[in-house]
C-alpha cells in the first residue's frame, strides 16, 4: 500500500495517465461513433453542392471546389420537385393532424368513459400496433384504387388515419394521471368535452407532443403506400418522387442531382430531430424500459 | 362523502343510473369510433381479405380471377421460390438483428462512459434511425458505387478494386445488411443505454471491489442483467427487420438476390407480374413469420408487465 501511495500523483482525477486514459476508452471511441454516423449524411450534403464534374472525378475531393445549388435546379428541372415537396407537406400536416386528434379522443374515452367492451377494444388496437402496414397494401390498393383513389391526396392520407400506435401510448399517460382532478372538474359539472381540452390535454403537453412528432416522421418518410396508389409525378411525395429520379436517370453525372434529392428529404427531420429529439427518443423507444 | 363514493347519490333511481350509463356509451362511440372504425377497415380487413386472394390465380387489374385453393402456397414451396426467398430473408434478418445488437450494445458501453460529449454523441447516434430510408439508400447507394463511390476511392486508397456492390447478387445483400444495420443501431445503442443507467449500482459496485476487471465485470455481471433489455430489442428488431423495405427497393430496385418476403410481395403484385394471388400468399406467409415473433413477444411481456 504504501509503495501505491508515494505514486498518488499518478492517479490522480486530472493526470497524465487519466486524462490518456479518458481520451483512448472514452473519446476516441466516441469520436469513431459520431463518424460513422455523420460521415455519409456530411457526404451528402457536400457532394449535393458540387459542380458535375467533380462528382465524376476519379481525383479524390472531400469539399465542393465551387459550391454551387446547380444540382437543385437540375433535379426541380428533371422532376417536380417542388411538387413533391408540397405533397409531403400537405400529407404529412393533414395526416399526423388527424392521427393525434383520433389518439387523443380514443385514449381518453379508453380511460375516462364508462364503456361495457373496453378491454377488447384496447386489446384489439393493441395487437393493430403488431399488424406491418406491409401485409395489408395489396387489399387496401384495391379498395382505394377501386374508389378512384389512386393519385389523389384522400388516397394517399386515407388507410393510414387509424392510429394504433398514438392511441396505446396516450393511454398509457392518461393512466397515470390523478384522479383527483378529473373528479373535481366532473363535480363542477364539466362534461367530458371540457374535462377533456380543459384538464387533460393541457396536462398532457409532453406526451402529446411525443406522439405528435413521432407521426410527424412517420408520415413524412412513409414509402410503400405513397409508392403505390400514385404513379403520376404530380401527386408524389418526396421518398416516391426521389425514386422516380432514381430511375429516370441512371448516368453518372446523376449522383449530384441525386444527393440534392436526398438533402431535401432527410434535412426537414434531421432540423425537427435536433430541436426536439427528446420527445422523438422517449416516443420510439417506449416500451423497452418496461419489456 | 367517503372517497369510494364518488359517482351516484342515493336516491338516484336505477332509470336515471342506466340513463348516465347509456349516455357514456354513446360518448365513448362519439370519441373512439373513428379511429377504431379506421384500424378494423384498414388493418383488420385487409388481413382477412389476403388469406383469400391468396387463394385465387389473379392478374392484378384483370375482372377474371380463378379459385386455386392452396395452389398459390404448393407452388411457393415447391418451385424453389420458398427456398430462395426464405433463405434471403433468413440471412437478411438475422445479419441486420446480429449487426445491430451487438454493434449498438458496443456504442451504449462507450455512450455510457461520463465523459463530456456522451449525450451529443448519444443524439448523432439515433438520428439515422429517424430518416428516410429511400433517402439514406440512396446516399449509401453514391457511396458504394463502383467508380465514383467514397468507398471506391478508400479501396483504391489501399490498393483494392472496388466490387461491383449492386450488380453481384451476394454483394448486394452485404450492401443491404450493412445500411441497414447503419440506420438501427442507433435505436438498439439507446435501448442498452437505458439498460445499463438501470442496473442496480450496488451490484456493479460489489463485482468492482471483488477485483473483476472491466471485461469480466461485463460479461458475468452487466450482460446477464442486461437480458430482458437484449430480449425486448431482439424480438423489436426482428419485427422490424422482417418488414423492410424502403432501403431494399430503393437500392435494388428490380431485386438482384435480394427478394426478401416482404419485397417479393411487393414485387410479384406490383413488379412486372401483377400476381395478386401469388403476391398475397407471400403476405400471408409473412404475417405467419410475424405473428409467431410477436407471439414469443406477449408471451414474454405478460410475465415482465402488468397493463392495467
Amino acid at each position: 500500500m504504501s509503495l501505491q501511495t508515494t505514486h498518488a500523483p499518478r492517479t490522480g482525477p486530472l493526470s497524465p495517465a487519466n486524462l490518456a486514459r479518458t481520451v483512448v476508452t472514452g473519446w476516441l471511441p466516441l469520436l469513431l461513433a459520431i463518424v460513422v454516423v455523420a460521415a455519409p449524411l456530411a457526404w451528402m450534403v457536400l457532394s449535393s453542392l458540387k459542380e458535375p464534374g467533380e462528382i465524376v472525378s476519379t481525383e479524390l475531393s472531400v469539399l465542393p471546389a465551387n459550391p454551387t445549388f446547380q444540382n437543385y435546379v437540375q433535379a426541380a428541372t428533371t422532376v417536380p420537385f417542388a411538387r413533391f415537396f408540397a405533397n409531403s407537406v400537405i400529407v404529412t400536416l393533414i395526416g399526423s393532424t388527424v392521427k393525434c386528434l383520433l389518439a387523443i379522443l380514443t385514449a381518453y374515452a379508453l380511460v375516462f368513459v364508462q364503456f361495457p367492451f373496453k378491454r377488447a377494444i384496447f386489446l384489439a388496437i393493441l395487437v393493430a400496433l403488431m399488424v406491418p402496414p406491409q401485409v395489408a397494401v395489396l387489399p387496401n390498393y384495391i379498395f382505394v384504387a377501386g374508389l378512384g383513389g389512386l393519385n389523389t391526396y384522400w388516397g394517399i392520407i386515407l388507410p393510414g388515419l387509424g392510429t394504433a400506435f398514438g392511441t396505446f401510448l396516450l393511454r398509457q399517460h392518461f393512466l397515470t394521471l390523478p384522479a383527483s382532478i378529473l373528479e373535481a372538474a366532473e363535480i363542477d359539472g364539466a362534461g367530458h368535452l371540457r374535462r377533456l381540452w380543459q384538464v387533460v390535454v393541457p396536462i398532457s403537453g409532453p406526451s402529446i407532443a411525443t406522439v405528435a412528432l413521432v407521426t410527424i416522421v412517420g408520415e413524412w418518410n412513409d414509402y410503400i403506400w405513397p409508392l403505390i396508389i400514385t404513379d403520376k409525378p404530380e401527386m408524389m411525395t418526396l421518398p416516391v418522387g426521389l425514386t422516380l429520379l432514381a430511375n429516370s436517370d441512371s448516368s453518372a453525372q446523376a449522383w449530384g442531382i441525386l444527393m440534392a434529392g436526398a438533402v431535401i428529404v432527410i434535412v426537414p427531420i434531421l432540423i425537427i430531430f435536433a430541436a426536439l429529439q427528446r420527445f422523438i427518443v422517449a416516443g420510439l423507444t417506449q416500451g423497452s424500459v418496461t419489456g | 362523502m367517503t372517497g369510494m363514493d364518488k359517482s351516484i347519490p342515493l336516491g338516484r333511481t336505477k332509470r336515471h343510473a342506466s340513463a348516465r350509463a347509456r349516455r357514456e356509451a354513446w360518448v365513448f362511440l362519439a370519441l373512439a369510433l373513428p379511429n377504431i372504425v379506421l384500424i378494423a377497415f384498414f388493418t383488420y380487413r385487409p388481413l382477412l381479405l389476403n388469406m383469400y386472394y391468396s387463394t385465387l390465380d389473379w392478374t392484378l387489374g384483370s375482372m377474371d380471377a380463378v379459385v386455386v385453393g392452396l395452389g398459390n402456397y404448393v407452388e411457393f414451396f415447391t418451385s424453389g421460390d420458398a427456398e430462395e426467398v426464405l433463405s434471403i430473408t433468413a440471412i437478411f434478418t438475422v445479419a441486420t438483428v446480429g449487426g445491430a445488437l451487438v454493434l449498438g450494445l458496443l456504442v451504449a458501453l462507450v455512450l455510457n462512459k461520463k465523459v463530456p460529449g456522451a449525450t451529443l454523441a448519444r443524439s448523432a447516434v439515433f438520428a439515422p434511425y429517424v430518416l428516410s430510408g429511400v433517402g439514406v439508400g440512396l446516399v449509401w447507394l453514391f457511396i458504394f458505387d463502383p467508380v465514383y463511390g467514397a468507398l471506391s476511392w478508400v479501396l483504391r486508397g489501399i490498393g483494392l478494386a472496388s466490387p461491383q456492390w449492386i450488380n453481384d447478387p451476394n454483394l448486394a445483400l452485404v450492401m443491404l445488411i450493412i445500411v441497414y444495420v447503419w440506420k438501427n443501431l442507433g435505436y438498439c445503442a439507446v435501448v442498452y443505454l437505458a439498460g445499463l443507467q438501470s442496473l442496480p449500482k450496488d451490484v456493479m459496485e460489489a463485482a468492482s471491489l471483488d477485483g473483476a476487471g472491466a471485461f469480466r465485470r461485463f460479461w458475468l455481471v452487466s450482460f446477464p442483467l442486461l437480458s430482458p433489455t437484449t430480449f425486448f430489442l431482439l424480438i423489436t428488431s426482428l419485427l422490424s427487420s422482417l418488414q423492410a423495405f424502403d432501403i431494399i427497393k430503393i437500392m435494388t430496385p428490380t431485386g438482384n438476390g435480394t427478394g426478401t418476403l416482404i419485397f417479393e410481395a411487393y414485387l410479384q403484385a406490383f413488379g412486372a407480374y401483377n400476381r395478386a394471388g401469388y403476391s398475397a400468399a407471400i403476405s400471408v406467409v409473412l404475417f405467419v413469420v410475424l405473428l409467431a415473433m410477436t407471439g414469443m413477444q406477449l408471451r414474454f411481456v405478460e410475465r415482465k408487465v402488468h397493463y392495467s
